[in-house]
């Protein structure tokens, strides 16, 4: 009987099914900041039903092995949740996600291996032969297609670190006919699936591995620092689906519920960076946006432009009824946070009113902005989305950018041979005077365009590294 | 559970995560991120399965393995979602 190898009792289920709404509602408190922790608490819990129900129903031949093995795993990620710099979580997020997709690859090939442990095949005996043990169909395509997800996410999941971590250039790679290759290998491991169903033999299982984690690598190397936030949001549903597949095999709905809702996560998230970016979807998975610089640049370098001091910033800020501080990656790199909170802290003490404006894209993932302002002990009710804040540049003394460039240029609203023309930016131009700190004139931004915007009456570039130059103005204000 | 029981839940969390994860604030976006990441790591039940269960040695150290990486996710996940948490304060009353 092929549904009496799934037998469970009904207990089990329904435990599987409580720990899947445990998370369900760990995502739905993070609608508001005040309910995200408890959420977070109603996740742990989640997880711990699904451990101890899988513990309590199987027969454990190692338990100290098991045992050890999550102390081990356990005490890495616990040190490395406490220790982690909040400016580096892109890269944490990056490396957690291959964790997942190799654990999906690990389940698979032991799936693949000891069959009968997972009550995904049957035997048979034919007369006067050893029995075989065959794998049912429906099971392989879904083992198939989880270890192939699994093996995507951790390659790429993996790439996508180094160019994070800075181990590897954040400038595209591009390989003579990628498209082919790419397509080719996809086609490929698809037919293997396919094929799988008829053979179970160990190389059809195997190169379908092999060449999942080619492809992602292969996916992953020629898309550019910049479109960062929709790769690491792609992995993340990636690692979901990988997860869902893998319950499918194990008949398992906690393992289903939770693939579901992180596959979706992430693609929603995919979706919001890409709309943010004014990109579609397919243009950020083939790659290369940013690699060539464009060439009329070398002439705009020599554009005219003011440049002030932090004396001359402090005292236009201080004199301010509002300032907005426009935040980006840079504020990040160079970790002037924590200065900035202070600058903001002593402009309100001169009566000033503060605020933040973030960009969707700002940064290296969804949300880092504001994870970093959180760091810094920057309330969240300051803090407004690009939507929110908008109309408000027209009323503004001064708005401050400090790290973002792309995110404020003018040019995605007026000039169609623009690379960055229809993105929706900050339009900090409109503001009295706008303060743009910036390492020097030279550099352009991630999308290797000119910024309008330095050379405006209206803006003054405070040139040096964004922290340094925070910490004067901190200092002139007195 | 047959295929189609399996794939009603499928479809069914499908939607709820779109109406679920449209409702999570954008200042919330990277906790979101690293909680998904946490609870992704629930495929550990499929490594406890394979580690625990007798009759093949090389399936029962790939499980340990994939064991030990879904709890360094875990645990990290967690802990890390949590710390950031902890983080995001409301302004104090003196400033308003």
């Amino acid at each position: 009987m092929v549904e009496a190898a799934h037998a469970q009792p009904a207990w089990v289920l329904l435990a599987y099914l409580v720990a899947g709404i445990c998370f369900i509602l760990a995502l739905r408190g993070l609608s508001n900041p005040e309910s995200s922790r408890r959420g977070n608490y109603t996740g742990m819990a989640g997880m711990a039903i699904a451990v101890a129900t899988t513990l309590a129903i199987h027969e454990i031949a190692s338990l100290p092995e098991i045992v050890g093995a999550m102390v081990v795993g356990g005490g890495i990620g616990l040190v490395t949740a406490r220790k982690i710099q909040m400016t580096a979580m892109p890269q944490l997020v990056a490396a957690f996600h291959s964790l997942v997709g190799m654990a999906a690859v690990l389940v698979g090939a032991a799936a693949y291996l000891n069959p009968e442990a997972f009550g995904i095949a049957v035997r048979i005996t034919p007369i006067a032969s050893p029995s075989i043990i065959s794998i049912l169909p429906v099971s392989r395509v879904e083992m198939g297609l989880g270890v192939a997800i699994g093996a995507i996410t951790f390659s790429g999941s993996v790439i996508a670190f180094l160019k994070l971590n800075g181990n590897m250039s954040g400038k595209p790679i591009l390989l003579p006919l990628r498209h082919v290759i790419n397509l080719g290998t996809l086609l490929g491991i698809l037919v293997l699936i396919a094929y799988f169903t008829q053979n179970q033999a160990p190389w059809v299982f195997f190169t379908v591995t092999a060449l999942s984690f080619a492809i992602g690598f292969l996916l992953i190397i020629p898309i550019g620092g910049a479109d960062m936030p929709v790769v690491i949001s792609m992995l993340n549903s990636y690692s979901g689906w990988a997860a869902a597949a893998m319950g499918f095999t194990l008949h398992n709905s906690a393992m289903i519920i939770t693939g579901a809702l992180v596959g979706s996560s992430g693609a929603i998230l995919s979706y919001i960076m890409c709309r943010a970016m004014n990109r579609s979807f397919i243009s950020v998975i083939a790659g290369g946006f940013g690699a060539v610089a464009s060439s009329g640049d070398a002439a705009a370098i020599d554009r005219p432009y003011k440049r002030g001091s932090a004396e001359d910033a402090a005292f236009l800020m201080s004199q301010a009824d509002q300032v907005i501080i426009v935040p980006g990656y840079g504020m990040a790199v160079s970790q002037a946070q924590h200065a900035l909170k202070e600058m903001a802290d002593r402009l309100k003490g001169e009566g000033v009113r503060v605020k933040y404006a973030i960009h969707p894209v700002a940064g290296r993932m969804p949300g880092h902005m504001n994870v970093l302002l959180a760091e810094a002990n920057v309330p969240y009710d300051e803090v407004f989305e690009l939507e929110d804040i908008n109309s408000e540049f027209a009323q503004t003394d001064v708005a401050f950018v400090i790290g973002a460039n792309d995110v404020t240029n003018p040019a995605a609203k007026t000039d169609k041979s623009s690379p960055i023309y229809g993105m929706p930016v900050l339009d900090v131009e409109k503001a009295r005077t706008v303060l743009f700190v910036k390492r020097s004139m030279g550099g352009v931004g991630y999308a290797g365009v000119d910024n309008e915007l330095f050379y405006r009456d209206n803006t003054m570039m405070l040139l040096a590294d964004a922290k340094k130059m925070v910490e004067e103005i901190v200092k002139s204000l007195g | 559970m047959d295929f189609i029981s399996i794939l009603s839940i499928f479809v069914l969390a499908c939607f709820v995560g779109y109406y679920v994860v449209w409702s999570v604030t954008p200042a919330l976006h990277t906790p979101l991120m690293s909680v998904t990441n946490a609870i992704s790591s629930v495929i550990v039940v499929g490594a406890l399965i394979a580690a625990a269960a007798g009759g093949s040695p090389s399936s029962k150290w790939l499980g340990l393995i994939a064991v030990t990486l879904a709890s360094v996710n875990i645990f990290g996940g967690f802990a890390v979602t949590a710390r950031m948490l902890s983080m995001y304060k409301k302004r104090e009353r003196k400033d308003g």
